[in-house]
């Protein structure tokens, strides 16, 4: 099958790999129809999360079509419509018990590193570092779903792809990331950056009752986007984020910040993000905390840091010290999909959201190599990419 | 790369405008000092203009017209009747190709240029991606039907007040 495969930085290829066959009992074989480039898989192209190997198999947003099912898998069967979420789970350990299917004990095949470099091991994501597994990704043809009996959103015939798919992550991302913050209907709610993820955060946290919604970035396109779920948006280029902010609070503050940005924040022209380049580029920090660093700052006291962000290893001049006197609460992780897959399904079905509205460009699996490039430079207006294999 | 071209031109220029007399020896062009050193300036004000200015393609065009002036004044330098012909050769095909190089990100620059102008025309049709069946003033709290989790929930005493009492 033809599959985007890793090979180094910023060098994905589009190549022609085995097709994935049922190794568990508890497998499902997938027959791709519709995939994604997330965010996430930026920081992959990109190479700043480690532990990538040459040939993996990219992407964690995917649906499709039961091919093949493993004896252990009873609730699903050939020809059921499924979109996969991106992080594999048992069902039945500890943490899956409470809901915390991101942190689940038993899906990560190389539990013995990941509690090495994480102290205790996390889930197994599809198509990501083989600290979390390196499990084969879905932006290929086929897809192998471990526990497939569990991982898994049944969906019905009816709303397409394009309306489905995106229940794999960035929605219940935005949702999470918006429930989190636990919003009352007196709260400003900040959202840093306003890709796919940022977009979602928004409708989520508006749809949840926010009294407003300030949304933060640079791009013309995405701030657009961003006013059009009900954000007022401020471009971190022009304005100063931390007086809009005050100014649009009264001088108190957002009660809830959600850093969508995560561990590649643009250099905005402050000295800590210069800072941050050149620690990077000399490799004594992984990551560029610019906007964890600001919404420790501008947070109101006792507020909530909400943090969907993907970070990858250590940071550096995080203000901590502010954070503990203001007592802020910091909520973050991957996303438990499956937790609110359900519900949000149907709030799709009730056409409440329609989580389509964030795709720019539809293409075949094939032009996925230039897509990245594309969707990384946010170039030709690119927002979220679709591929179809 | 325009940034790059920038250190570029600011190096070149220093030494040109500090030492002319060493140029224009090593290039057979000797008498043209004062020209080599007007060059120097020129070249340090465009490094300054790329490195400085937040659009960078004027300063681009300004530099491939400046190529333009250095290889007609080494041309001068490659009659047969000068000294130092190699070194002169060497320094046209040098120039040649920082000229390539210099085109190349100008022509770069003002394609992205009509490639952001062509997504300032889309910005109306962003600006109708909503996602949502109504206006999003009307959608404000349409899922306050969902129950946040226990595990999810503030505690209380940071609630507002008011809230933290109703759910207490
Ligand atoms: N927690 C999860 O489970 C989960 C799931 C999906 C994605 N993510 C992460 O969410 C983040 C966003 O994903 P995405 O798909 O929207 O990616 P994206 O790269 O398209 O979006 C990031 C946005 O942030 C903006 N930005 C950069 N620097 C900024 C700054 N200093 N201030 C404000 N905005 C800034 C960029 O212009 C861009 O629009 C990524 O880190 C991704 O890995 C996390
Ligand atoms: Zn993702
Ligand atoms: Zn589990």
């Amino acid at each position: 099958m033809r599959a985007l495969c890793w090979h180094g930085t910023q060098d994905i290829r589009c190549d022609t790999v085995p097709d994935p066959k049922l190794e568990h009992p508890r497998d499902a074989i997938i027959k791709v129809t519709t995939c994604a480039i997330c965010g996430s898989d930026l920081h992959l192209y990109d190479n700043t999360i480690p532990a990538m190997e040459r040939g993996d198999i990219m992407g964690h947003e995917t649906m499709g079509i039961v091919e093949e099912v493993g004896k252990e898998v009873t609730n699903l069967k050939r020809g059921d419509r499924v979109v996969i979420p991106f992080t594999i789970f048992c069902g039945d350990c500890d943490q899956c018990r409470r809901g915390n299917f991101s942190v689940c004990e038993r899906s990560n095949r190389n539990k013995s590193l990941a509690d090495k470099v994480f102290g205790h091991t996390t889930a197994g994501l599809f198509g990501y570092t083989h600290l979390t597994g390196g499990y084969p990704g879905g932006q290929a043809e086929y897809l192998r779903v471990p526990f497939a009996d569990k991982t898994h959103i049944k969906v019905p015939q009816g709303p397409s792809d394009e309306q489905l798919l995106f229940l794999s992550d960035i929605f219940p991302t935005g949702w999470q990331a918006a429930v989190q913050c636990d919003i009352q209907p007196t709260d400003t709610v900040a959202i840093w950056g306003c890709g796919p993820v940022g977009q979602m955060t928004i409708r989520s946290a508006l749809l949840l009752g926010a009294k407003q919604v300030i949304a933060i970035d640079t791009v013309p396109e995405r701030l657009a986007m961003a006013r059009a779920g009900g954000a007022t948006t401020i471009d971190f280029m022009e304005e100063s984020v931390v007086e809009r902010l005050n100014e649009l609070t009264q001088g108190k503050g957002p009660e809830k910040c959600i850093d969508c940005v995560g561990m590649e924040a643009h250099a905005t022209a402050t000295l800590d993000s210069i800072y941050d380049r050149a620690k990077q580029a000399m490799m004594l920090e992984t990551d560029r905390p610019h906007v964890l660093r600001e919404m420790m700052y501008v947070c109101r006291p006792a507020g909530t840091l909400s943090i969907p962000g993907v970070y990858g290893g250590l940071l550096d001049k995080i203000p901590f010290g502010m954070a503990m006197n203001k007592g802020l609460t910091m909520r973050m992780g991957q996303t438990h999909v499956n937790r609110w897959s359900d519900d949000l399904l149907r709030r799709i079905e009730a056409g409440q959201i329609d989580p389509s509205f964030v795709i720019t460009h539809t293409v075949p699996l094939e032009r996925g190599p230039e897509m990245y490039k594309t969707f990384r430079d946010k170039q030709d207006g690119c927002v979220k990419v679709v591929l179809k294999p | 790369m325009a940034r790059g071209l920038g250190w570029f031109s600011l190096g070149l220029g220093l030494v040109e405008l500090l030492a002319p007399q060493a140029v224009s020896r090593t290039l057979g062009l000797r008498g043209q000092e004062r020209l080599i050193a007007a060059y120097g300036a020129r070249e340090v004000a465009t490094g300054v203009g790329l490195l400085l200015s937040r659009d960078p393609e004027p300063w681009l065009w300004g530099r491939v017209a400046g190529d333009a002036l250095d290889v007609g004044t080494l041309a001068t330098a490659l009659d047969g009747r000068r000294p130092r012909q190699e070194a002169a050769g060497l320094a046209m095909l040098a120039v040649l190709g920082v000229t390539a190089l210099d085109l190349a990100s100008a022509c770069g620059l003002a394609s992205r240029r009509r490639g952001m102008a062509a997504v300032r025309r889309r910005l109306p049709e962003y600006a109708r991606r909503s996602g949502l069946p109504a206006a999003p003033a009307k959608m404000r709290g349409a899922a306050r039907d969902f129950v946040v989790p226990e595990d999810f929930r503030t505690p209380a005493p940071l609630r507002p007040w008011g809230v933290a009492n109703e759910v207490a």
